[in-house]
């Protein structure tokens, strides 16, 4: 075994060098297709992340929404009464009413107003995101906000200064004005910056139709709920849908996928990036046959000399795996160079699994579609070198 | 008894098939090649000389018939067996595209100690001798693109001999040479036959070739039907035809 992988390197390796420009040329190509594939995955990876972002990173486990709302958040309409009954439920260790909207963000100077998602949360509870700089939200009531990261590097507002909302009520303009008291990680939703507001003064900015002006109720979208053992899920599911009227309940999975356009969004980008593979594959294969067709007799008179058809086969797949890597390496190295003249406002992001993933199905177009022409080269007849068939 | 042949074929057939009925491309033949001995296998086009010469190169196996190389038959044993025996007691040279062409002169002679395993530092040095000895010091680290016909047709010498194979076998070696070439690399190689006793097999178009070697085996038909023995036997032979 030593021996094959000896001689086949060596033979490979040679050949490799010794032709160096085309091979490279080779890897030029899987680079480009590396850069493409990687970027498919990054903007797969920054447009997914932009979407679920903030439900991702929920302490919680389930999404109680209104029944019959297709798990859709901005369609389903949640009362207080709902937030007693779930928070009597076996199993629930803290529930949190959660408000979604659309706002503008009025910046000062010339700057464009920034479109976030203005989303309405019970301070203390789960919703809530965790600050990474300044204070938490202090009360249900207080017109306090605290802005995620994306929203603080666009605006570049800053802890403790005053923030203004512009929200669309019945037919007027409302603007109001909020304190920023923290700052907390990425909290994407809905494509949009995060501006999270305790849930009462939500219910009072947030965009209303002339009807709901004077409804007083508040009402929630969905309400999260945290579980005491976090394994429970399906059973205080069940719990819920049998002690809690007219709610259905998803995991955080779940929910995800049901985001407006994200599995459409997901399953075309994976299509893209899958699509883009199946071509790498066509042209290293497509080259690596048409190079094994030219070597015929060069490939019979090794055989002929007595080379066992191990070391063969072991030279053919060694040489598509160097150029591939080579390949994959230089795309790589590419895509890293370019990555870093994005702005931050850009929805790529290089997520180690999802590169990772990409990288690996890169390295395996190389062998995969040198199978025809390994296979090919293994049976090509020794008498091939005194010129007969 | 003792094996005093280095080779030995006992009534060797090769039948093909084809749309006009059955083919003896050769047909019951036996020889004998003693180490040292250098034989010319010659005769007109399609008579068996390159069928004949696959065969004894491990690299077709026979219909019928025994082909003993050093004392064992090449006609029985299975494909991993004769890729062993091409590799450690058989060496060759082919009319073209003999050697590999992104390997240098001395690379390709390594090669045949590589792929036995046998590739140290003597190894390696003689490889340089030996190519030293054929002319072609300065020519070591050259690729085969890069040398002339007859160059790579002393390289591919070389290589056949360098790992000390009981039986090297020439297909045509001097097809693509001048004729002062072709004398030149024809003689380095039989001499290299006798001071190495190698059992040596040549088979050439070029009647004239025929000067350097001991016994001239001759086709017609699948069938050996005449071998040269003598000097004066072969040098008929040579001064005779020109074909
Ligand atoms: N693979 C094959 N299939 C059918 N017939 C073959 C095959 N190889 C050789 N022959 C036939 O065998 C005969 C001897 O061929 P060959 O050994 O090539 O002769 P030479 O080398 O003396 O010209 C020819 O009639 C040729 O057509
Ligand atoms: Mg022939």
């Amino acid at each position: 075994m030593k021996q094959i992988i000896q001689i086949s390197g060596f033979l490979a390796l040679k050949e490799i060098w010794r032709n160096r420009s085309r091979f490279l040329l080779v890897s030029l190509v899987i680079a480009l297709i590396t850069l493409l594939v990687l970027f498919i995955a990054a903007l797969g990876e920054g447009l997914g992340n932009g979407n679920r972002e903030y439900i991702s990173k929920l302490d919680a486990e389930l999404i109680t929404y209104q029944s019959k709302s297709d798990f859709l958040i901005a369609a389903s309409r949640l009362s207080k009464d709902r937030l007693a009954a779930i928070r009597r439920v076996d199993g629930v260790a803290d529930v949190g009413m959660l408000g979604t909207a659309n706002a503008t963000l009025i910046l000062p100077g010339d700057v464009e107003p920034l479109k976030v998602a203005l989303l309405g949360v019970q301070p203390g509870h789960t919703g809530e995101p965790a600050v990474v700089q300044g204070q938490q939200l202090g009360t249900d009531l207080s017109d306090e906000v605290i802005i995620d990261k994306n929203t603080a590097l666009r605006s570049d507002l800053q802890i403790g200064e005053n923030l203004t909302i512009r929200v669309t009520q019945g037919t007027k303009d409302e603007f109001y004005t909020l304190r920023i008291v923290g700052i907390s990680d990425g909290q994407q939703y809905s494509l949009q910056p995060s501006v999270f507001v305790p849930f009462y003064a939500w219910d009072r900015i947030k965009p209303k139709s002339e009807a709901e002006i004077n409804s007083s109720n508040p009402v929630a979208n969905v309400i999260l709920v945290k579980l005491i053992d976090p394994e429970a899920i399906e059973e205080v599911s069940a719990n819920i849908a049998a002690q809690v009227n007219n709610v259905e309940t998803a995991t955080l999975k779940e929910a995800i996928q049901a985001l407006p356009g994200y599995s459409a969004q997901q399953s075309t980008l994976n299509l893209q990036g899958g699509f883009t593979l199946f071509i790498g594959v066509l042209v290293i294969g497509g080259f690596f046959q048409i190079q094994i067709l030219q070597k015929v007799a060069q490939i019979g008179v090794l055989k002929a000399i007595g080379t066992a058809n191990p070391i063969i086969a072991m030279a053919s797949i060694l040489q598509i795996v160097v150029v591939t890597m080579v390949g994959v390496a230089i795309g790589g190295f590419m895509t890293f160079l370019f990555s870093l003249s994005f702005p931050p406002t850009v929805p790529i992001v290089f997520n180690g699994t999802t590169t990772a993933v990409a990288i690996i199905a890169l390295l395996m177009i190389g062998p995969l579609s040198g199978l025809v022409s390994t296979r090919y080269a293994v049976r090509i007849e020794p008498l091939k070198a005194l010129g007969l068939s | 008894m003792m094996n005093t042949y280095a080779l030995e074929t006992e009534n060797v057939t090769k039948t093909y098939q084809s749309e006009s009925g059955v083919i003896n491309a050769v047909d019951e033949v036996s020889l004998q090649v003693k180490p040292g001995e250098f034989v010319a296998l010659v005769g007109p086009s399609g008579s068996g000389k390159t069928t004949m010469l696959s065969i004894l190169a491990a690299l077709l196996k026979p219909t019928s018939g025994k082909v003993i190389l050093d004392g064992q038959d090449l006609a029985a044993m299975n494909e991993k067996d004769r890729v062993a025996m091409r590799r450690n007691k058989i060496g060759f040279t082919f009319q073209a595209n003999n050697l590999v062409p992104y390997l240098s002169a001395v690379e390709n002679v390594e090669l045949m100690l590589r792929l036995n395993g046998r590739l140290d530092k003597t190894g390696k040095i003689r490889s340089r001798e030996l190519l030293a000895r054929l002319g072609l010091a300065e020519r070591l680290h050259n690729l085969p693109g890069q040398m002339s016909g007859g160059q790579q047709q002393r390289v591919a010498i070389a290589r056949a001999m360098i790992h000390n194979p009981s039986l090297v076998l020439a297909d045509e070696p001097t097809a693509s040479l001048d004729t002062e070439r072709a004398y030149q690399v024809v003689e380095t190689f039989a001499g290299l036959i006798h001071e190495q006793n190698r059992a040596g097999i040549m088979v050439t178009h070029d009647l004239r070739m025929c000067e350097y070697v001991d016994r001239v085996f001759q086709m017609r038909d699948g069938k050996l039907v005449q071998i040269y023995s003598t000097k004066s036997e072969i040098m008929e032979l040579v001064k005779g035809r020109h074909d």
